[in-house]
């Protein structure tokens, strides 16, 4: 087998190695864009509401994803702790995912519900008052800081061009719904509201 | 899937599979040297003298690769990953999760099974009941109430004689299976503020302490035998019938201080603790009783 020529024509060595590397690709990811299989809201799934919304972009804006997974794995340790495995067609609505990679603290993918928002409260702003031994850092001044409402529709807009179904009203009325909240509580108001969907379809 | 993307898939699979087996096959077979002896080399010079040898692939690396092209046509074969095809295993990963639940279901159910029938007051002498019941205490309850059920502010102190909801067996049961809504109402605009600070003092001396303000205090007695004694006893020994916390124990659940007494009675408290029963069942449920049982010891009758 002559490959001198390969390796004395870069051009075509490159062209062959993209060949080469997107085979994987081209079996394993192509087609789910096209099965729907991850492209469809599971039962009960919904858009987040503009303050979730903004409680969401503070989440990723405080780097939480760093610690915390929003992805339930199929094994028994995980479903016995969290709930029901992480359904393809939960995250959605979610630009980008946050299925994060680290566990340093607990998985979020279900904790709706699973507190009460007084103790998020507490949580948030010291960890230690209600966990002695959490590590987590406390972020007492979102119970301070406003939620800047001038960017809410505009990130709305922007999510129904990549397929999250925004109504007209939703987004003309983002405004109003978010002025006067802290980052607190949209931040509490999202996290509220991570996993409920499944509560519907899980016994 | 459809037929088309179960043909993209298995199409590419196999022609990936086939062309991998064809490279390898090509290149270690190889022309035979023309030259006669010594060492093949690639023909090329650099620098005059800077040669490359171009050697066979050594068997060892060829036979594990050959081994892992047949380990990949083995695994498509058993396990699912070849388009459509499920694989002559069946094995599936939903499969293999439901055989554990259900494994870890038949378990727990047989660990349990062992204190049916015991009374809360039975399983919190049962020092086998009691370690399952830390486990769940562990897995369900410190989040609010602490590792040591100490609690936390706002989330009361669970090894404690007075619980504000009572102590008995059948009252921590129902707490626990059925949960609790606390109401403390908002005084500040029924009685002003003044007021609130009257009643707050005198709230402050009921655990032994020293009024702040003993002229206060003394004023705040009156309201509070009027508005406050309904709920929390003529003596604000407070009333589990209502979760009407104790004020004269000295144990505050949101804290003893002048000013956060003001607070809870100015601005009122709502407070909530879930109900467990439904979404662990009267088993654990029964355990978990034991177990706060366990922790408040009996009080002395007054």
């Amino acid at each position: 087998m002559n490959h001198a020529k390969i390796e004395k024509n870069v051009g075509l060595l490159g062209v062959l190695t993209a060949i080469v590397i997107s085979i994987g690709g081209l079996v394993e990811i192509v087609p789910l864009y096209f099965t729907g299989q991850v492209g469809q809201a599971s039962p009960g799934v919904k858009p987040y509401t503009a303050l979730q919304l903004e409680g969401r972009d503070i989440y990723l804006r405080e780097g939480c994803y760093n610690c915390h997974s929003q992805m339930i794995r199929s094994l028994r340790a995980e479903t016995e702790r969290y709930g029901h495995a992480s359904m393809a067609g939960e995250s959605v609505y979610d630009h980008p995912f946050q299925f994060g990679s680290k566990r340093t603290g607990p998985d979020l993918a279900r904790v709706g519900g699973r507190y009460s928002d007084e103790w998020h409260r507490a949580h948030l702003n010291n960890p230690r008052d209600v966990v002695p031994e959490s590590n987590m850092p406390g972020y007492p001044w979102l119970a301070t800081t406003s939620v800047d409402a001038d960017h809410t529709a505009a990130k709305m807009k922007a999510l129904r061009i990549v397929g999250v179904p925004y109504t007209n009203a939703e987004i003309t009325g983002a405004r109003d719904t978010v002025t006067g909240h802290t980052e607190q509580e949209a931040l509490i108001d999202y996290l509220q509201s991570l996993g409920l969907a499944s509560k519907t379809w899980v016994k | 899937m459809s037929t088309f993307w179960n043909l993209w898939i298995v199409g590419f699979v196999t022609a990936n599979i086939i062309f991998i087996a064809w490279l390898l096959y090509a290149t270690s077979s190889g022309k035979k040297s023309d030259q006669p002896a010594g060492p093949e080399t690639t023909g090329h010079i650099w620098d005059g003298d800077l040669q490359e040898y171009n050697n066979p692939l050594p068997r060892w690396w060829l036979a594990v690769f050959y081994a892992s092209i047949v380990f990949a046509i083995l695994y498509l074969a058993l396990y699912p990953g070849f388009g459509n095809f499920k694989g002559l295993l069946g094995w599936s990963a939903t499969n293999e999760l439901q055989g554990q639940e259900a494994e870890a279901r038949l378990t727990t159910a047989r660990v349990l099974a062992k204190f049916d029938g015991k009374s809360i007051a039975e399983l919190a002498a049962d020092p086998e009941a009691l370690g399952v019941a830390e486990n769940l205490f562990a897995a369900n309850c410190t989040a609010c109430h602490g590792a040591d059920a100490h609690g936390n502010k706002g989330f009361p102190n669970l090894a404690r004689p007075d619980l504000s909801w009572g102590r008995s067996e059948a009252a921590i049961l129902a707490t626990i299976t059925a949960g609790r809504q606390g109401v403390m109402p908002a005084w500040k605009d029924i009685l002003g503020t003044e007021s609130v600070t009257r009643v707050a003092n005198y709230v402050y001396s009921l655990s032994g302490r020293p009024a702040p303000d003993i002229k206060a205090a003394a004023a705040g007695a009156q309201t509070f035998a009027t508005t406050c004694a309904m709920c929390h006893g003529a003596t604000g020994q407070g009333n589990p019938i209502m979760g009407a916390p104790n004020l004269t124990s000295g144990y505050w659940i949101y804290g003893g201080s002048l000013a956060t007494i003001e607070e809870s009675i100015g601005n009122g408290r709502r407070n909530q603790m879930p109900a467990w029963g439904e979404l662990l069942g009267e088993q654990k449920v029964r355990l978990l009783a034991a177990y706060v049982y366990s922790l408040s010891p009996p009080a002395v009758t007054h």
